[in-house]
């Protein structure tokens, strides 16, 4: 699959290298677990599918890597996820993924503006999308070809601030705008649909405000890349992506639990085990 | 103020292009209005949504641009606090929140339109630097200061009709420096923003009366705070007064208390700020002053007796 694009390109994105990839990274990810004590590992596992496919078939790069796309992640609890994408890229290094939340690192659970491919600071919910606002339109502003990403979390669609901003896009006509809502059905530990259903659905919301919306598997990098390269160009695109909190480890799946816990050592290995045979 | 603030910004803005101007829901007056038909993709309206009036700021700063929120002073800072503590000072970026009708200029609309205790919040976050000019003049000087200044700002502003008052001040604005703004060798009197003119009546009043030479500074920054020139300040003046249209904790007032209480200072210390209260009170701007304890007519007689 190629992307149309300026100077700056992405010439094929390999669904399949993205599902190996995937499950490289969630080793990674376990790998570092085993060395603090928590760090959102079921938030990052539910986008990582969402992250890669951003990172490796959406934002486009010149030969030196560097790219004028922006990526923020609102959701910022699922930070481990954006780590190992940008230590796969070279941009992080793997010292700095091994002091992660360490006296003497500079990796925290939250992503923070600052540091080697983290373009806004993030953590508190609802602070992403208003923030992509501004950058899309600075962008416009300087003429440069760039689209912004941002990936929320389901229930941070609860926060007033970002409704403020849907509404606002339209408003301030920030149209080279892709947002991915990962739609686990949790907050923290509690499901979404029995707690606050009033939440859903989510697409009719977006569509009332005009935005373009669509659905997709989540944890399906074609369905991702399909529906956020058909982007309409004179409207902001909402993706609503159904994952599964915790994805690709069956005693972490959908259990709250492992919003924060880190696995055991038996734990760990059975998860490895797990994600080892979803190789073949 | 207003229009003083419009003419700078807009004047600024002919050779800047970086300047952006993000309201929430203020219609473009004087000079605003004609950068928003010149420059028409550099005034943002985001409508009544405050954090997106942060939130926005901070992404266009994110990408090189200075822009400045706009909007009542309230609604500027405590309705997206969050916004203004994360996204603005967190990430240390160049946004100037311009806080309008700060204090209680708004007098008849009540204390949810009032900013009593704007200043102490501000002040309590990291990076964050706090601007009062007291005068027209002083807001030109105040928005030199923010063009070079590459960070945080939080711009405390009047509304309307405040006097010049710094016309003949002996010292220049510096950014960061207390500014004598008249000479006086008895009594002196530190103060900031539109209330400055109640605290240069009350300085005519105790010459006029009693014959004391009272000196005027103009404490425009109220962060970073020039705690060495309090300090020689409070050496220098056996009284020193200070009057603001703020509370008492984390203003001027009790900040001056501090410096005087560190250098063990001698002086007469009096102060006078907003009540640690919401008052239902309405009417004048001077009216809610003076239900406050602000008026010349309570302020003199005690910087006057003894």
């Amino acid at each position: 699959m190629t992307l149309a694009s300026s100077a700056q390109t992405i010439s094929v994105f390999d669904v399949a290298a993205s599902k190996d990839r995937c499950k490289r990274l969630r080793r990674r990810i376990l790998d570092i677990s085993q060395t603090v004590s928590a760090l959102h590992i079921a938030p990052a596992f539910s986008c990582l599918e969402i992250l890669d496919t951003i990172f490796f078939g959406l934002m486009r790069r010149d030969a030196t890597g560097n790219s004028n796309d922006t990526f923020l992640l609102s959701k910022g609890h699922g930070a481990m996820a954006q780590y190992v994408i940008l230590e796969e890229l070279g941009i992080m290094t793997k010292a700095d993924l091994d002091s992660y939340c360490k006296p003497h690192g500079h990796l925290g659970a939250h992503p923070d503006y600052g540091l080697r491919g983290i373009e806004a600071s993030t953590g508190s919910l609802g602070h992403g999308l208003p923030m992509a606002l501004g950058i899309c339109l600075a962008a416009r502003e300087s003429k440069l070809v760039s689209s912004t990403y941002v990936v929320l979390s389901d229930g941070e669609m609860m926060e007033g601030s970002n409704w403020e901003a849907v509404m606002a896009a339209i408003n301030v006509n920030a149209t080279d705008l892709t947002i991915f809502v990962d739609f686990n059905g949790f907050v923290s530990a509690t499901p979404v649909s029995s707690r606050h259903p009033n939440l859903l659905p989510l697409e009719r919301k977006f569509e009332s405000f005009g935005w373009d919306v669509r659905s997709v598997d989540g944890h399906n990098q074609e369905e991702i890349f399909e529906a956020a390269r058909c982007k309409a160009p004179d409207k902001p695109l909402a993706i609503v992506a159904k994952t599964t909190k915790g994805k690709g480890v069956s005693y972490m799946e959908n259990q709250g639990i492992w919003h924060y816990r880190s696995p055991n050592p038996a734990e760990y290995a059975q998860a490895l085990a797990e994600i080892e045979e979803s190789r073949r | 103020m207003r229009d003083t603030f419009a003419q700078a910004f807009y004047d600024e803005a002919q050779v800047n292009p970086k300047l952006f101007m993000v309201v929430a829901d203020i219609s473009p007056a004087s000079k605003i209005s004609n950068f928003k038909e010149e420059f028409p993709t550099r005034f943002i309206d985001v409508g009544v949504a405050e954090q997106t009036l942060i939130g926005l700021s901070a992404g266009l700063a994110l990408r090189g641009y200075k822009p400045f929120a706009y909007t009542i002073a309230n609604f500027a800072i405590y309705r997206p606090f969050e916004q203004v503590r994360d996204d603005i000072c967190y990430q240390n970026l160049p946004v100037t929140v311009v806080g309008m009708g700060a204090g209680v200029t708004y007098s008849p609309l009540g204390a949810t339109h009032h900013t009593l205790e704007d200043i102490a919040v501000l002040s309590a976050i990291p990076n964050m630097s706090v601007l009062a000019p007291c005068d027209p003049p002083e807001l030109k000087d105040a928005m030199r200061a923010i063009m070079k200044h590459n960070g945080p700002m939080y711009l405390r502003l009047g509304k309307a009709g405040e006097p010049t008052l710094t016309a003949k001040a002996p010292d220049a604005f510096t950014f960061g420096k207390a500014r004598r703004i008249k000479e006086g060798h008895d009594v002196c009197i530190l103060s900031y923003g539109p209330i400055m003119k109640m605290a240069a009546d009350i300085a005519d009043k105790l010459e006029a009366d009693q014959r004391r030479s009272t000196a005027l500074y103009s404490i425009h920054t109220l962060k970073p705070l020039d705690q060495d020139g309090i300090a020689a300040i409070l050496k220098l003046y056996p009284v020193v007064a200070v009057i603001e249209e703020h509370v008492q904790r984390g203003g001027l007032g009790s900040q001056v208390k501090q410096i005087a209480w560190d250098i063990k200072a001698s002086c007469r210390l009096e102060t006078f700020s907003l009540k640690d209260e919401f008052l239902h009170v309405y009417g004048s701007h001077d009216d809610i002053r003076s239900a406050h304890g602000l008026s010349v007519d309570q302020i003199y007689p005690v910087i006057a007796r003894a």
